[in-house]
This record gives C-alpha cells, sequence and structure tokens, in this order.
C-alpha cells in the first residue's frame, strides 16, 4: 500500500513541482498517472521509489516512511520495489539474461536461484530465446520487456513505470501493457506515468490526473481526459 | 541462513568486485598507465630517497656512536683527585659512561695509530709527556657539546676534546636533507594520490548508468563502491612493482661496488638481505595507500550513492 499525505516538494532552485497531495493506493491496483509535461507528474513518481524526498509531509510505502528512511536504508527499500524506464536503461555490454541477472546478482542472492529466477521472468515476458543478445540486437519492444524482467525478477509488491512506452509504437506498446496487466493480475501494483491516450482511454484503470503540482482528478476506470 | 552459506556469499561478492576493478583497469587503457605511472615515479623517489636516508642514519649512528668526550686529567692531581672527578663527572645526568684511560695507554694508541713512523714516539716511554684520560660518553651523542662544556670547568680538567664543530655539522646536515626530502615524497605522494583519484573519478563517470541501475535495483552503497577501491588499489600496487624491481638490482649492484671500499673503515651500508625486502615492503604499502587514498577522495566526491 502506498499513502502520501499533505505532500510538498520545493525544489532548491526555488520551483514548487508537488502542492499538496492527499493520495491512498491498495495493494494489487493498477493506477495510471497522467497530466500535463510540467505538471509535477515526474516528481511524483520519483518520490514514490524515493530518488526524491518531499519537503514536508509523509509518503508510506509497505508500512515505510520514505520521508524519513535513511540513506543506508534505502537499498534494502527499493529491492521491494520494481522501475521502469521510458529510456529502458539497459546496460549495453550485457545480454539481455546478464542485465536480468544484474538485478539479483546486486543484492547478492545465491547464483542457483539466479539462474532459475531470470529464466523464469524472462518466460514471463518472452524473450527466452533471446537470452544472449545483446540489448543493442533487439526492438525497442524487445528492450522494455527485458527492463520490466529486470524489475519484477525480485518479486517486488510494487512496478513504478515512468512513461514505459513512451519510446515505442503503438503495436509494441500494446505488447508491454499485456505484460503488465499480466504482472499486475498476479497481485502487483502498477503504477504508471503515461502519455499514452489510447490506452489509458481502452485498458480502463483507476486514473490520477495532476496539473499544477496538485491532484486534479482521481477516477477509477477514468479516461486520460487530455487532447494529447 | 547459516554461516557458511553467508562466508560463501561474501567469497563470490570479492571475486565479482574483485573482476569488476580488473575489467574497469584495462578499459580506462590510457588514464591507468598514467596513474600507475605517477605512482611508479613517486614510489622510485621515495625509494632511493629511503635507500639513501636509511644508510645515512646508520653511518650516522655509528658516527654517533663513536663520539666522546676525552677529558685530559692535569699531570697535578693524585689519585684522590683523579676519583673525585670521576664521580663528580659520573654523576651528570646526561653521562652513560666514564673510562679511565692511562697515559701509558695513550701512548700505545698514539705510537699504534701512527705506524712505522710511531716508533720515535717509542723513547717518550721513559717520561711520558700526556696526560691521564678519562673517557665519557654521554647518553645522547647530541649531549656531547653540553657535557664538554660542563666538565671543562671542574677542577684537574687540564683539557676537554671532543669532535668540537664536525659533530654538529654532520647532525645539521643529516637533519636537513631529511626534511628536503621528506618534503619533497610528501609532494609526490599527493600528486599520485590525485592522479589515481582522477583515474577512479573517469571509471565512475564511464560507469554512471551502471551505478544509477545498481542503485535502483537495490545494491547497498558498500557494493557499489567496492570495485573503486580495490581498482586504486591495483593501480597503488602495480605501480610499485617497477621500483621494487629497480631498487633492488640497483641496491645489489652497489652493495657489491661499494661495499668492499668500506672494508675497513668504520663506515658500513645495511646488507642487501633484509634491508631490500623491507623496502619493497614499504613500497608496496605506500603504493596500496596512495591508491586506497585517491580512490576514496574520487568516491566521497563523485559517488553520492
Amino acid at each position: 500500500m502506498i499513502e502520501m499525505q499533505e505532500v510538498y516538494k520545493k525544489y532548491p532552485n526555488g520551483v514548487t513541482a508537488i502542492n499538496g497531495i492527499d493520495v491512498k493506493i491498495n495493494q494489487g491496483e493498477f493506477v495510471y498517472v497522467v497530466g500535463p509535461s510540467g505538471a509535477g507528474k515526474s516528481t511524483f513518481i520519483k518520490m514514490m521509489y524515493r530518488e526524491e524526498v518531499p519537503t514536508t509531509g509523509t509518503i508510506t510505502m509497505n508500512g515505510v516512511n520514505l520521508a524519513k528512511l535513511k540513506m543506508k536504508k534505502v537499498p534494502l527499500f527499493r529491492r521491494n520495489l520494481g522501475v521502469v524506464f521510458q529510456d529502458f536503461k539497459l546496460l549495453p555490454t550485457l545480454t539481455v539474461y546478464e542485465n536480468v541477472a544484474f538485478a539479483l546478482e546486486v543484492i547478492e542472492a545465491q547464483p542457483k536461484y539466479i539462474r532459475k529466477r531470470v529464466m523464469e521472468v524472462l518466460d514471463l515476458v518472452n524473450l527466452k530465446h533471446k537470452i544472449k543478445m545483446l540489448p543493442t540486437e533487439l526492438s525497442g519492444g524487445e528492450q522494455q520487456r527485458v527492463s520490466i524482467a529486470r524489475s519484477i525478477v525480485n518479486s517486488p509488491k510494487v512496478v513504478i513505470a515512468d512513461e514505459p512506452t513512451g519510446n515505442l509504437d503503438p503495436e509494441t506498446s500494446w505488447e508491454i501493457m499485456n505484460i503488465f496487466e499480466e504482472i499486475n493480475t498476479r497481485g502487483t501494483t502498477i503504477v504508471m506515468a503515461t502519455h499514452n491516450r489510447e490506452i489509458v482511454n481502452t485498458l480502463k484503470h483507476r486514473v490520477i490526473a495532476i496539473e499544477g503540482g496538485r491532484i486534479a482528478r482521481d477516477e477509477q476506470r477514468g479516461d486520460y481526459g487530455y487532447e494529447n | 541462513m547459516n554461516k557458511e552459506v553467508i562466508t560463501v556469499m561474501k567469497i563470490r561478492t570479492i571475486g565479482r568486485h574483485t573482476r569488476e576493478s580488473l575489467k574497469s583497469i584495462r578499459r580506462n587503457g590510457w588514464m591507468t598507465f598514467a596513474s600507475v605511472s605517477a605512482v611508479t615515479v613517486t614510489l622510485i623517489l621515495v625509494g632511493v630517497f629511503f635507500v639513501i636516508m636509511m644508510n645515512l642514519n646508520r653511518v650516522a649512528q655509528t658516527i654517533e656512536d663513536d663520539v666522546q668526550i676525552r677529558v685530559h686529567i692535569d699531570v697535578a692531581a693524585s689519585k684522590q683527585d683523579q676519583q673525585s672527578l670521576r664521580s663528580q663527572i659520573e654523576r651528570f645526568p646526561e653521562v652513560k659512561s666514564v673510562t679511565f684511560s692511562p697515559k701509558k695507554k695513550e701512548l700505545d694508541n698514539l705510537v699504534n695509530s701512527l705506524g712505522e713512523d710511531g716508533k720515535a714516539f717509542k723513547l717518550f716511554e721513559q717520561d711520558n709527556p700526556l696526560n691521564d684520560v678519562f673517557v665519557v660518553k654521554t647518553k645522547k651523542p647530541t649531549d656531547t657539546m653540553v657535557v664538554a662544556k660542563k666538565v671543562e670547568k671542574l677542577n684537574y680538567v687540564s683539557k676537554v676534546r671532543y669532535g668540537q664543530g664536525k659533530v654538529e655539522k654532520l647532525f645539521k646536515f643529516i637533519k636537513a636533507s631529511r626534511d628536503v626530502g621528506v618534503v619533497l615524497i610528501i609532494g609526490l605522494f599527493f600528486t599520485a594520490i590525485f592522479l589515481i583519484s582522477n583515474t577512479i573519478k573517469i571509471t565512475i563517470i564511464a560507469r554512471r548508468r551502471e551505478i544509477k541501475i545498481m542503485r535502483l535495483v537495490g545494491a547497498t552503497n558498500n557494493f557499489i563502491r567496492w570495485p573503486f577501491f580495490l581498482e586504486g588499489l591495483w593501480l597503488g600496487i602495480l605501480g610499485a612493482i617497477l621500483p621494487i624491481i629497480l631498487i633492488s638490482i640497483a641496491y645489489y649492484r652497489a652493495y657489491d661496488y661499494i661495499g668492499p671500499k668500506l672494508d675497513g673503515t668504520f663506515i658500513k651500508v645495511l646488507p642487501f638481505d633484509p634491508f631490500v625486502y623491507q623496502v619493497s615492503g614499504i613500497l608496496i604499502l605506500m603504493g596500496a595507500l596512495i591508491g586506497v587514498w585517491g580512490s576514496v577522495m574520487s568516491v566521497r566526491k563523485f559517488l553520492k550513492v
């Protein structure tokens, strides 16, 4: 469960990105975060994976208050969380398999467990046949699937995706959405920032719209609501 | 999780960090070369300086041990007077020992030291013009002058002799060269640290992406830092190899060349074994220190994890 209470975020340069947000997201929910560029969407998402810390207010995630989380504890917190980006953030020198295994290696998991678990998630994203390829040899959609596989390899309770389809063509975007749906049906909370009108309007889920650093709209099975 | 598993995991992690650090040493190419060279130059100078300093110290020590005050006793002094003079000298806190050397022995020494020509002085055996002498040694060689001044004022002392001026000059010279060397070495030391920290900085920048991903998937800060510490350590140790080889060969040659020439003099240089092994150990330690220090600086500054 994610809960924000009276969250404000002011950057050192004086820009107020978040101007009082209260929101609650339950375990297993699928939430779209929409809104115009520069409205605070990005900061909202970044605070959830503790890349940014609120100036005031509290963010509770699985019982941990991120606003007060000590730097030392951040890595442990992130192990229960998956993050997916628009630009995939894969390591170009590592193969598909190695990129996914990397997430388990850095938390010092057992080699035997790593092998089993990596194959499992690569199977889930349908890339079992390409494990030895480098990211540069893959299409954009395939790269994003690798990055999703990496984000869920730790079996996190929450996956946070920042414009995961932003760089992909419509058809590929749907492939990615199907994977997110699949992950969500297995009980993982998904919070996804997006500009993709078609997806939000077709694959109905809760929609949180952020404008001017505030929540302008919060609807179950909502619409995208902007003209793009 | 039982203890065994934890140990196994640790060894595996160490292996991973080692591989990562070696990989970036290869990848950094010229920067690796530059920083290893800097360490090499520093350590060659440190090594040469150290070898010279240690040997100078050794020579100084030999001379210091040899520094003594010769108190010539007035011929008018009776046995009792001599005895009281001796106990007066012995009472000075700086004094280590007082040895009596009768005038006969003084003459023998003189005769022997002059060799063939000395035979002429044998004539004086009948009427020895020399004084009886107290040979005084101080606890610290640097106290020589102070004690000499004090002894001069006592009764029945006709003359006080010690290496006036020469001793002080030698000590001053050794001290000055020590100071210059230390300043030079400290300067070089920091240059090498700076170069290493720059190399590590480049590694960190080259791996920014990787570090960011590591952070996102929950790697601890220590886990992220370790490969950089190791890289610095390797650079430092690599930099120590050439200096050790050069200094060993040079010292071996020099010892072979100089050693026999010093035979028969009171000056002795330090023997190859174990001195060169000690120097090698010190150079490796210094290399490692420079390397780790350099990487710690970079990691602190550029790796805000």
